[in-house]
Parts: C-alpha cells; sequence; structure tokens
C-alpha cells in the first residue's frame, strides 16, 4: 500500500475512521438543535445532557430488566423523548414569548440538574456496555480492520439523518413543519394544533440526542459527563454549519468529524481545539454559517 | 417590567441623573462598611473570595445587563488572567500588584480576540461562540506547559507589595483585596452611569435606531466586551493570589455558568445584584461543599427557579418593590 507524507495508510485510514464516528454524533446531535431550533426558537442546551440520558437508558435497561440493545435502541430515545416532552410542557413552553436567552438558561439549569443527579448516583467513573453479539468482530477491507459496530454507528447515523431530512423535506408533515417555522399564526390559522407539533418537535430532537446516546454506550463508556464536553463541541458544528439548514447540519457535522480525524493524524495537539479554529476563520469570513441564512 | 419585554431581556429601566443619586451613594457608603467589618466577622480567605466574585459577576453584569450580551464563556478571562498572575508571581517572582496587572492585561488582549469574532452574531450565536472559544481556552490551560495541566500552578507565592510591605497575612491581604474589587466594582458603577454607558443602554433597547443615530454600534459592543473581559480577569487574577492557586478549574465552562447564575440570582442590570448573588452562591458552595454533586443539582434548580418565577432576581424584586434604581 502507498504512504502519503510519511503516514501509514492503516493510521490514516484508523483515525479517519474515528473521525467519521464522531462526525456521525456531532450530525445527530447537532441536526437535533437544528430541528429544535427551527420550531422552538431555544438553544437546548440539555441536548447533551439527554444524549447521556440515552446512553445511561440502554444501560438501565440491560442491567436492571435484562432487555438488549436492539429493544434499547427504540426503547430509550422513547423514554427520554418522553421525558423530553414533559419538560417541554411544564417548563420550556412558558418562555416562548421571552428572549431566547432565558430558554438557553433554563435548557442550562436542567443539565445541571440532570447530570449532577446522575453523577450522586452514578459516580463518574464511567459503567461499561458491551457491544451486542450480532455487532462483534470485524472486517478485513484489506488496507484497513474495520470493527463492525463501528461500521454499524456510521450506517445508522446516515441512515437517521436522512430519514429526518427525507421526513422534513418531503413528506406534507414535514411542510407543515417548514410552514411553521415560517409563521406559526398562520398555519395556526389553517386549524393545525401548532403547539402540539412544537411539543412534538421537541421531543423528537430530544429522542434524536437519545438515540445517538445508545449508539455511543458501547463505544464510549457510559458517564454521567459524557454529553457535556461534547455539546460545546457540537455548538460550534452548529455556529460553523448555521442552523438554517438540515441538509447543512448533517454535512457540517460529518465533515468536521473528518477534518477532527485528519488533524489528529498530521497535527495531534491540534486535534482538541480544530473544530474552534475553523468557527473562528467562519466567523471571519462568513458570519452567518456556510449554509445559514441570516440568522 | 418594560415593553419590550417580548423581543428583549426583561430588565429594571434604569434613569439617568447627574451624579450619584443618594439613596446610591448611601448604599456604597454602609457596602464599603460592611466589607471593612467583614474579615473580623467571618473567615478572611472567604471573606476574600466573596468580593473576587463579586468582581467578576458585576464585570460579567457589564456585559449582559447594560450590553444585552450573554456570553457563556467569561470563565476563559478569569481563569486565563488567574493562570498568568500565578505564574508571574511563582516563576518571574512579580510583586502581587504587578502579578494581577499582568494577569489583567491577559485578560484584556483575549477578550478583544475573543469579542472581535463574537460580536459578528447576535442573541444565542454569540452565547454559543463565546462558550466555544471558551473551551478552546481550556483545552489550551490543559495542553499548555506553563499552566501545570491537571496539577495547575499550586503553592503561588505572596510577595511583598511595592517590594515593601509583606503580604502574608491573610487580614492585611484582605484590605488589598477589598481596595481592588471596591475600586473595580466603583468603576463598574461609573462606567454603566456615562454617556458611554448611555450609548450601550440604546443599542440593548434598540440596535438598528442606534445605527441609525449614527453610533457605530459594534464598536460600543466590543469596547464592552474588553471592558467586562479585563475586570473579569482582574477578580481571577486575585483569585489566584489568594488562594495562592490557579487551577482549571478557574477557566472551565461551569465557571461560566456560576457567574450567570450570580449575575440571575441577584439581577440582572442591578448595581448591587451581582454582589448580593456572588455572596449566596459563594456562601451556599462552602456550606454545601459536603453534599457533593447535589450543589451542582441545587444551581441547576435555582437557574430553572429564577428562570421561570424570578427573573429579576432578588435586587430586581427589592428595586421595584421600594421604586429606585438600585
Amino acid at each position: 500500500m502507498f504512504e502519503l507524507l510519511g503516514i501509514p495508510p492503516q493510521v490514516l485510514m484508523g483515525q479517519l475512521l474515528i473521525g467519521l464516528i464522531n462526525g456521525s454524533f456531532y450530525a445527530v446531535l447537532s441536526l437535533g438543535l437544528a430541528v429544535i431550533f427551527g420550531l422552538l426558537n431555544i438553544i437546548n442546551f440539555a441536548h447533551g445532557a439527554q444524549y447521556m440520558m440515552g446512553a445511561f437508558g440502554a444501560w438501565m435497561l440491560l442491567n436492571y430488566t435484562g432487555i438488549g440493545y436492539w429493544p434499547a435502541l427504540i426503547l430509550s430515545p422513547i423514554v427520554v423523548g418522553a421525558i423530553g416532552i414533559a419538560l417541554e410542557r411544564t417548563m420550556i413552553s412558558r418562555l416562548y414569548k421571552l428572549d431566547h436567552l432565558y430558554g438557553l438558561l433554563l435548557t442550562f439549569g436542567l443539565a445541571l440538574i440532570i447530570q449532577g443527579l446522575f453523577r450522586n448516583y452514578y459516580g463518574v467513573s464511567g459503567l461499561p456496555y458491551a457491544i451486542p453479539p450480532a455487532l462483534q468482530g470485524g472486517q478485513n477491507l484489506g488496507f484497513m480492520f474495520l470493527p463492525n459496530y463501528r461500521g454499524w454507528v456510521i450506517i445508522a447515523s446516515v441512515v437517521v439523518c436522512f430519514g429526518t431530512w427525507f421526513m422534513i423535506e418531503k413528506t406534507r408533515l414535514g411542510s407543515y413543519l417548514r410552514a411553521a417555522t415560517e409563521n406559526p399564526e398562520l398555519v395556526g390559522a389553517f386549524g393545525i394544533n401548532v403547539p402540539r407539533m412544537i411539543t412534538l418537535t421537541y421531543g423528537f430532537g430530544v429522542g434524536l440526542a437519545a438515540f445517538a446516546g445508545v449508539l455511543a454506550a458501547p463505544i464510549y463508556s457510559v458517564n454521567p459527563n459524557m454529553g457535556a464536553d461534547l455539546i460545546i463541541v457540537v455548538f460550534a458544528v452548529v455556529v460553523i454549519g448555521g442552523m438554517g439548514s438540515i441538509m447543512g447540519a448533517i454535512l457540517t457535522g460529518f465533515g468536521l468529524g473528518i477534518i477532527e480525524g485528519l488533524t489528529r493524524v498530521f497535527y495531534p495537539e491540534g486535534s482538541a481545539v480544530v473544530i474552534f479554529v475553523i468557527m473562528a476563520i467562519v466567523l471571519m469570513i462568513k458570519p452567518e454559517g456556510l449554509f445559514g441564512n441570516n440568522a | 417590567m418594560s415593553t419590550s419585554e417580548n423581543t428583549k431581556v426583561a430588565l429594571p429601566a434604569m434613569t439617568h441623573t447627574v451624579g450619584m443619586p443618594r439613596h446610591q451613594k448611601i448604599i456604597f457608603i454602609v457596602l464599603l462598611a460592611v466589607l471593612l467589618a467583614l474579615p473580623f466577622v467571618v473567615y478572611p480567605v472567604f471573606a476574600m473570595k466573596v468580593l473576587c466574585f463579586a468582581l467578576f459577576a458585576c464585570a460579567f453584569n457589564l456585559l449582559l445587563g447594560f450590553g444585552g450580551l450573554l456570553s457563556f464563556g467569561h470563565a476563559a478571562y478569569f481563569g486565563m488572567a488567574s493562570y498568568v498572575c500565578a505564574h508571574a508571581a511563582k516563576v518571574w517572582g512579580l510583586t502581587p500588584e504587578l502579578a494581577i496587572l499582568a494577569g489583567t492585561a491577559t485578560s484584556a488582549v483575549l477578550g478583544l480576540v475573543i469579542g472581535s469574532l463574537a460580536i459578528r452574531r447576535q442573541g444565542i450565536y454569540f452565547a454559543m461562540v463565546t462558550l466555544a472559544f471558551a473551551q478552546m481556552v481550556y483545552f489550551f490551560a490543559l495542553q499548555a506547559k506553563f499552566t501545570g495541566g491537571e496539577d495547575g500552578i499550586q503553592s503561588v507565592p505572596r510577595n511583598d507589595l511595592l517590594g515593601i510591605f509583606p503580604m502574608n497575612d491573610d487580614m492585611t491581604f484582605y484590605f488589598f483585596v477589598l481596595a481592588i474589587t471596591y475600586g473595580g466594582i466603583l468603576f463598574i458603577y461609573r462606567i454603566t452611569h456615562s454617556p458611554f454607558g448611555q450609548v450601550l443602554k440604546s443599542i440593548r433597547e434598540n440596535e438598528p435606531r442606534a445605527v441609525s443615530l449614527g453610533y457605530r454600534v459594534n464598536r460600543y459592543k466590543l469596547m464592552v466586551f474588553v471592558l467586562s473581559a479585563t475586570f473579569a480577569g482582574l477578580a481571577g487574577a486575585t483569585k489566584s493570589q489568594v488562594f495562592h492557586l490557579a487551577s482549571l478549574t478557574d477557566v472551565h465552562w461551569t465557571m461560566s455558568g456560576e457567574v450567570v447564575l450570580m449575575t440571575l440570582l441577584g439581577g440582572m442590570g442591578t448595581v448591587l445584584g451581582p454582589i448580593v448573588g456572588a455572596a449566596i452562591v459563594v456562601t451556599m458552595q462552602n456550606y454545601l461543599a459536603s453534599l457533593g454533586a447535589w450543589v451542582t443539582v441545587i444551581q441547576g434548580c435555582i437557574f430553572v427557579i429564577g428562570v421561570l418565577l424570578f427573573r429579576e432576581g432578588i435586587i430586581g424584586v427589592l428595586s421595584r418593590i421600594l421604586k429606585k434604581p438600585l
């Protein structure tokens, strides 16, 4: 096999794979943020905590009830999404008429509460979650070794992202959603229950975060702080992409994951900050974001 | 509450008078008297911690309460100043006043760099951008050599003030810290009640109109950002001298959240609010430290209750009842 700039292809491909995995999580999480922001006009600071709840949901289902990975992949997002809906109905819905910043502060408070509670009961050391038997092992692709589970994470994220994109951009339900984003009063006048749609949208966005959490559980250890630092990177991803476009959020997420992976190969010290540096460059050149409209 | 509640952060009305209104003069004198007596009542290091966080919260309130800009990354200025001050005192052997000055200057420069980028976006994007840059500063502090990574900079010496006066006694050092923080708070008061502060207020209330009146809005925003970062740095630098320590805690996003909490709790846009908020939050952390992660839960609850029911904050409510800006 060829060598690129003195980097063995196995190393390059390995880091690209990790980048793609991280990118999958960035994409699913920033997609959820964008969907929520589009309709609710709030930035869901609790998104990282809800991602963590998804992972814990899978862990709890396995350890307390014996329910395995595959049912958990559906059940955990539904449960976490339902909790999200309860939060939206009782608290977040009271803030729609106020400055957007209050939504940020409220969800930040919720994130602190959720993370604090989980830290109390489960500590910070992290809990193991095994890869499901069907996805153990890996494939030898000739130029690299691909663990089955990692391949699955990428495929599942791509499918979920494009499924969401299709639903919002190509279906009737999605057209209501886009219309309500533009002008909620008018859509309400057509007899569509906009408040219910807002509630379900929040539940869906939260469910997406929880889904990413379940996907992440076998890769990273299940840890109360797993979402806290991730969400800040996802915020940077959202600033880079702009939240005006669903496809934009998906492409930016995957793209930045890959760039981060490449940075880890060529300049490892910079890998933690490369996304923030890109954010600074984007702010200088195109402040509204790569796919953004003036918001 | 103002009529612009739907679009703007609800803030108590600020009336402009020439000079300091009489009741505020009295408040500042009473405040000084209380602070002069404080170290004789409570442990001086605890009192100094309250002072540092009060200044930090006032600096943050300058940006949020008067500039209308929510920064979620003020830990960056607080923490970097604390690192540079600690480094200057320990490695370069600078006297406290010079070490604090070095830390403060670092924050001013950092505020200029981050601020000039962040003011290109508004509202929640501004909050996300400042948070992301602060995280970048955090990673820098984690990896850079001089910060000591996970260990931080420990056993930072308190050198002699001006090279003459020994400062190792906490009681003596308290009055030095009091001079810095009280001076800083007065200075911030002066900024907010100056013509510059009035322009800031007009930008906060109606930015397009301020533009149409010919104000270079971005220049004002950047200026208040740099000022806020500078005072946050002054507080952080002083804190590292108080505790003989600069650590990752000071630069972590939880610190950015705490200063938001202090300001929200006390009352955004009020003069006294951040001081009261800081005193309450620091006291709470001090007495509830044994509860571990429950402190985070309690802080989260205060956030939620504050946002849902109590947006004016303690001093905001008092100010409304007394019908006087506090």
